[in-house]
């Protein structure tokens, strides 16, 4: 079973709109996956019905191979939502063990993988202080801890990065790209597209509650792109004249940016130039960045309104 | 379970741990009891003795009033207007009664009594109060040509034995026993109403912490929001029943020790005790601890207390869980709960109002139907008990009155537990009762 988690058909449909509207797709073990999609698409209600936090109105949830059951599943999963939140006045490593605890560790379990995870993050200093003495990195670092430290099969990260300056994000990718490695499952739901290119593996993206790219990033990339591609001289040439095989975009000194026309290939443009007697410095594909992909995708689609509405999201 | 075990544990020990909660345990009841004290001191002893002179020229009055308390009253002999007006001046005394020579024990015109400074309401009463009554004496001694001790012997009454028929069985109604009921009784169910509001406040408030802090959905993410639920209300309960338990050993021990330290405490305490209790009427010398602690005596207590628990529990479990409800739906702001609170503060309310009528007559049928009602069963019912079971509340209403709290127990719980549901994960606009059972019914 290739397949840490399945989504068939799920739907979930409130009063005023339909939330998540039949979404299927399926999680390979040991994959970054990306869930993407702007806000109000459905993301939050897909993550809360993995979660067991609500219960879809009808489809199937696979964990594992088996159908998702919320009470024992939990130790499968770890949450980091969106809506970041401990307990202010709590002291740190307690709290830490709390939650283990109210994940179904045992305190001696909880203890050790606490200080383990401390000591890796250089936490350790605050386990007497109260959350509400950290600042909002510090708290950020702490509350990831207590989402991966249970060793889940499944982490599930919505704006992972949200509010982390540059050191502390990359800290945080590091011990995702560790925890890939080690075996567990990361679904990252986010905005900012760079990560999802830097990070992950396998993309989705949805909008008012449908999905609309299901594909590796690789993958993706190439079923937007546009044939565009940089070439660079070393020496400049003469002008260029048409040619059947490509257009020029954009030239910039010896630099070109070509669009390589259906049924031609880059040889083709290479040939002509090298015919013209330049010497090729660089050639390389353009591709599309997921953010170019993303807007194009959704702008221009009817955003979901949320007027006067107390529904969540 | 276990979870709501881990909960509970933590809600505790989150509010045992701290400073305040020491604090706040130990001194409010000895503020409170210091205050108490005061309030009986001042009332029961006035500082300043008034000494009323008498001039009695018609020889109306007899020999002499008895003095009460800090009002004495003097005979005196050949002093005319101005010298009076002029003890007056100097403090001698405080004010006096002029009586005419002509005045006339039958006739009843108006005595003048003239006093340096203005005499109080209350004791204006008194002075009035004594005065007349001497007069009346004197009145009858003469009209009857009796004399005094013959007028005492008619006017002392007869005692009635009160006694209420069980079964075939005639069982004497102790006076003191129905005055110390009343009293427990009020006590009882005052404090069932307080503990609620205490309480149930507390539970809201901790309700809302997981949305303040906004990890209600990493909570949700690993248990139901049921046990969190009720892992609050009973981490709080317990709270209350160790603060409350603190309270009683403080207070027992207070009542004990500081009478023995200050024997002026002993007699205002005395008087505490029995300004409760209609026995205060047929209590002549026999000191009033004595019958007192002869009424106490009479009441079934280990009866009293282990229904005060059962109550104590039942109402803090059905109350607890609307509170609960009303926190889950309000975001941050203590604002937005009140005016969501008040269907349920109402019931409460509505209890201590029927409570004050059941303790004066706890046989009416309002009185039965209050302690059966499940939202006003724990403040009624409490106040009720004492009275005697099964005088006065048969075995019958007594266990249906428990059978129905605890079913009210189970439909709030149940209830709350929907509205807690949807209402933890929500941010926004403030719902209304009508929303809140929309989400009930989901």
């Amino acid at each position: 079973m290739p397949y840490i988690l399945q989504l068939q058909s799920l739907k979930k449909h409130y009063a005023t709109q339909k939330a998540v509207d039949d979404i299927s797709f399926d999680i390979e073990k040991g994959t970054i996956f990306g869930l993407l999609g702007p806000n109000g698409a459905g993301k939050t209600t897909l993550l809360r019905m993995v979660t067991g936090i609500l219960y879809p109105d009808s489809g199937n949830i696979i964990l594992d191979g088996k159908p998702f059951n919320a009470e024992t599943d939990i130790l499968k999963l770890g949450y980091m939502p969106e809506e970041r939140g401990l307990y202010k006045k709590m002291k740190i490593g307690e709290q830490a063990i709390y939650l283990a605890q109210l994940k179904g560790l045992s305190k001696s379990e909880a203890l050790e993988k606490i200080k383990y995870w401390f000591k890796k993050l250089e936490m350790e200093s605050w386990w007497n202080k109260k959350v509400e003495d950290l600042s909002k990195g510090m708290s950020q670092k702490l509350q990831f801890v207590t989402t991966v430290l249970h060793e889940p099969k499944l982490i599930i990260l919505d704006e992972p990065f949200s509010g982390l300056d540059p050191v502390n994000a990359n800290l945080i990718k590091d011990e995702i790209f560790g925890l890939a490695q080690r075996g567990s499952t990361i679904i990252f739901s986010t905005h900012r597209m760079e990560q999802v290119e830097e990070i992950c593996d396998h993309i989705v993206l949805v909008n008012l509650g449908k999905k609309l790219l299901d594909g590796t990033v690789a993958g993706v990339k190439q079923q937007f792109k546009e044939n565009k591609y940089h070439l660079q001289l070393a020496n400049p040439i003469q002008e260029v004249s048409a040619s059947a095989a490509f257009s020029i975009l954009e030239q910039k000194a010896n630099a070109y940016t070509v669009k390589i026309h259906d049924g031609y290939s880059s040889n083709d443009v290479l040939q002509y130039f090298i015919q013209q007697h330049g010497t090729i410095a660089a050639f390389n594909e353009i591709l599309p960045s997921l953010n170019d992909i993303f807007i194009q995708l959704v702008d221009g689609t009817k955003s979901v309104t949320r007027a006067f509405e107390p529904v969540s999201a | 379970m276990n979870k709501v075990w881990l909960i509970a544990r933590r809600e505790f020990l989150s509010r045992v741990q701290k400073k305040t909660f020491l604090l706040t345990t130990i001194l409010l009841p000895l503020i409170i009891f210091v205050f108490y004290g005061l309030i009986i001191y001042f009332s029961v002893k006035n500082t300043d003795a008034i000494k009323i002179a008498i001039a009695d020229n018609a020889h109306v009055f007899g020999k002499k009033i008895e003095s009460k308390g800090e009002i004495q009253f003097n005979f005196v002999q050949n002093e005319t207007l101005n010298s009076l007006k002029a003890k007056i001046a100097k403090k001698e005394i405080d004010g006096y009664v002029w009586v005419n020579k002509d005045f006339k024990l039958q006739q009843k015109d108006t005595l003048s009594f003239v006093s340096g400074k203005t005499i109080g309401l209350m004791t204006r009463d008194e002075i009035q109060h004594k005065i007349n009554t001497s007069l009346e004496e004197q009145r009858l001694l003469s009209s009857l040509q009796i004399n005094k001790t013959e007028l005492d012997s008619i006017q002392k009454g007869n005692e009635i034995k009160f006694a209420t028929l069980e079964g075939k069985e005639e069982k004497e109604v102790n006076d003191a026993k129905a005055g110390v009921s009343f009293g427990v009784g009020y006590a009882a169910g005052f404090l069932i109403y307080i503990i609620l509001f205490i309480y149930g406040t507390m539970v809201m408030r901790g309700v809302m912490e997981e949305k303040t802090n906004r990890i209600a959905e990493v909570i949700i993410s690993s248990v139901k929001p049921f046990q969190l639920m009720m892992g609050k209300i009973t981490g709080i309960g317990a709270v209350g029943l160790v603060q409350f338990i603190i309270w009683i050993t403080l207070t027992i021990t207070l009542r004990v020790v500081l009478p023995t330290l200050i024997p002026q405490l002993q007699e205002t305490t005395n008087v505490m005790n029995a300004s409760g209790a209609q026995a205060v009427e047929t209590v002549k010398s026999t000191g009033v601890l004595d019958t007192f602690m002869h009424g106490m005596n009479e009441i079934n207590f280990p009866l009293i207390i282990g229904c005060f628990i059962f109550y104590f529990i039942g109402g803090y479990l059905l109350y607890s869980s609307l509170f609960a409800a009303v926190g889950s739906a309000v975001n941050e702001d203590p604002q937005d709960a009140q005016s969501l609170l008040l269907p349920i503060t109402m019931p409460i309310i509505f209890g201590i109002v029927i409570m004050t009528k059941a303790v004066n007559d706890p046989t009416s049928t309002i009185a039965v139907f209050g302690s059966l009602f499940p939202l006003t069963s724990p403040i009624v019912m409490m106040a009720r008990i004492p009275f005697g079971v099964p005088i006065t509340v048969p075995y019958w209403q007594l266990a249906l009155s428990m059978i129905f709290l605890i079913l009210g127990f189970l439909g709030t719980t149940w209830l709350s537990a929907k509205i807690y549901r949807v209402g933890i994960l929500m941010y926004g606009k403030k719902p209304t009762w009508k929303e809140m059972w929309k989400w009930a019914m989901r």
